[in-house]
């Protein structure tokens, strides 16, 4: 039986350090909704969904009361717009933002995700479509995230897009300037983006999905730091075996919570997606994690290995923990959303150029990064470039989410609000990359993804 | 349906008595209680069994809730499978 102690301990988790669950994403397919006529595709998305998620926020709700374990976020994926939109003879999809963004809001979710499109070897019309409605999309929707996948391991990196992706993020940033650009932090550019993330911006639902399917997104970066206070100045073994455990305690909560959603909805459950996700809450942190370890500052030489061993203890525990983890799985560093991350910049300890070391060993990529407005299409194009090699190379996510504040300089700070946070805009190299960018094309598939 | 129940906050008179009249009221049975008091904080721990209850799991988290904040305490009504799931492989 359980005792005292046990449930002591949980709900210490719970109330002093965060423990939560970060979100319950339902993804729902659009492609039964297919139409000629653009106003009736929109009108089956928003029928479609409204249906499907009727009772999506007011279930976690109720998950939430029985288990007394918070649920930040209910969230909705759907099919990418590019291919679901496609049969639409239209110019532009941004009707269909507007309609996704008015679906969310009668559910009440707040962000949708799924603007989207996979262009990793080329782009369809309805891609093509869909790249030139982001920008206006973004601006004019307050719930809607888009994301687009310009490489893979398997099929390389589609230049074209990359250079099209440094254009998108400029002219959203211009056309959402009196914002701070926010437009951008609603935007992800990937390689090997997986098709069943629950978490924003990135989310979409995979077309090898169910038509309707739970997928959940655990956190609780607080109680692993706090489990590891417990483990100062003991060796690396213990210090793994610690973040192991605690990662296990984490996503059994979140397992549990995801096959009491799929249960009460009657909707398959997907997958765990096991990452630690900070808030800009003290306590929250990632890199307050890293600093535990023994790193003055993250950002430090060290860093990187800190990050590594932590990424892979916490996915250690969690496959132990759910028979389906997938996602993104492992743990994020998003500059703006974690308090210590936004403190090293400030102090100097952490640039752009450690972050990518980072990203290539843990989860996503260059994430909610502010930079100076006057920072050109090309040079943003050469970051997502460098952020999609890695990713290419290593057989792992990477993202690029960043947003170049109009109007801002290095030092000044940005503020987004809420859990997208705050930051300090960072310096970026002053050095030109146009003319490799201006190349055009594809670079191939790395050697080692020929596996057949 | 079994729930855990926890009680935590400064020692007084009467908190045992005016939990367990709010379960009684609500056809809740208790079947384990243990508690104890560091440093003038009182801290129960009580396995409920709520199956025969006339309220609804939510309900009873609601009125435990009301109850503990008019004391000066925290109650807070667990569903038990958040504690098995996280500490019982």
């Amino acid at each position: 039986m359980i005792n005292r102690w046990e449930v002591q301990e949980t709900n210490e988790m719970i109330q002093k350090e965060h423990l939560d669950v970060r979100t319950i994403t339902m993804g729902i397919s659009l492609q039964d909704c297919a139409d000629e006529d653009i106003k009736k595709f929109n009108q089956k998305v928003y029928d479609k969904i409204t249906k499907k998620a009727e009772h999506l926020v007011k279930t976690g709700e109720e998950i939430e009361k029985q288990f007394g374990i918070p649920i930040v976020n209910k969230r909705i994926s759907v099919t990418p717009i590019g291919i679901a939109a496609a049969g639409c003879k239209t110019d532009s999809y941004v009707s269909t933002a507007h309609t996704l963004d008015r679906a969310a809001e009668e559910v009440g979710v707040n962000f949708i995700g799924g603007f989207s499109a996979l262009i990793q070897k080329g782009c369809t019309i309805g891609d093509r479509i869909l790249l030139n409605s982001i920008p206006q999309a973004l601006a004019e929707t307050s719930r809607v995230c888009s994301s687009v996948n310009v490489g893979s391991t398997k099929t390389g990196i589609n230049m074209d897009a990359v250079k099209k992706m440094g254009e998108i993020i400029k002219e959203t940033a211009l056309l959402t300037k009196e914002a701070d650009s926010i437009g951008c932090a609603k935007f992800v550019v990937f390689c090997n983006a997986p098709e069943d993330n629950p978490f924003m911006a990135g989310a979409f639902h995979g077309v090898g999905e169910k038509d309707t399917v739970i997928n959940v997104g655990v956190s609780g970066p607080g109680v692993v730091k706090k489990a590891i206070e417990k483990a100062r100045g003991e060796d690396f073994e213990t210090l793994c075996e610690t973040i192991k455990k605690t990662a296990f305690k984490i996503t059994r909560v979140g397992q549990l919570v995801a096959q009491e959603a799929s249960k009460r909805l009657n909707v398959p459950f997907g997958i765990i997606d096991l990452s630690l996700a900070p808030t800009p809450a003290v306590g929250d942190s990632i890199a307050e994690i890293l600093e535990e370890m023994g790193l003055e500052a993250t950002g430090a030489p060290g860093t990187t290995a800190a990050l590594a061993l932590l990424n892979d203890q916490v996915k250690k525990g969690g496959v132990m923990a759910s028979s389906y983890v997938g996602g993104l799985s492992g743990a994020f560093i998003p500059v703006s959303e974690d308090r210590g991350m936004i403190e090293a910049v400030q102090k100097g300890a952490l640039t752009i150029e450690k972050l990518e070391a980072m990203t290539c060993v843990c989860s996503v990529g260059l994430d909610m990064i502010a930079i100076p407005g006057d920072t050109s299409s090309a040079t943003i194009s050469g970051i997502i470039a460098d952020e999609m090699a890695i990713g290419m190379v290593n057989a792992k996510t990477t993202a690029v989410r960043i947003i170049p504040v109009v109007g801002k300089q290095v030092g000044d700070m940005v503020e987004f609000g809420g859990l997208l946070g705050y930051a300090p805009i960072m310096p970026v190299s002053t050095f030109k990359c146009d003319a490799f960018i201006q190349r055009g094309g594809r670079i191939p598939a790395p050697i080692h993804s020929f596996k057949n | 349906m079994k729930g855990i129940i926890t009680v935590v906050g400064k020692d007084q008179v009467g908190i045992i008595a005016k939990v367990c009249t709010l379960l009684a009221e609500n056809r809740v049975n208790i079947l384990d209680i243990s508690q104890t008091i560091v440093q003038g904080y009182f801290n129960m721990m009580m396995i409920v069994d709520i199956s025969k209850s006339n309220s609804t799991f939510e309900e009873l988290v609601e009125s435990l809730d009301v109850l503990g904040k008019q004391i000066g305490v925290l109650v807070k009504l667990q569903h038990e499978d958040i504690f098995n799931s996280m500490h019982r492989i």
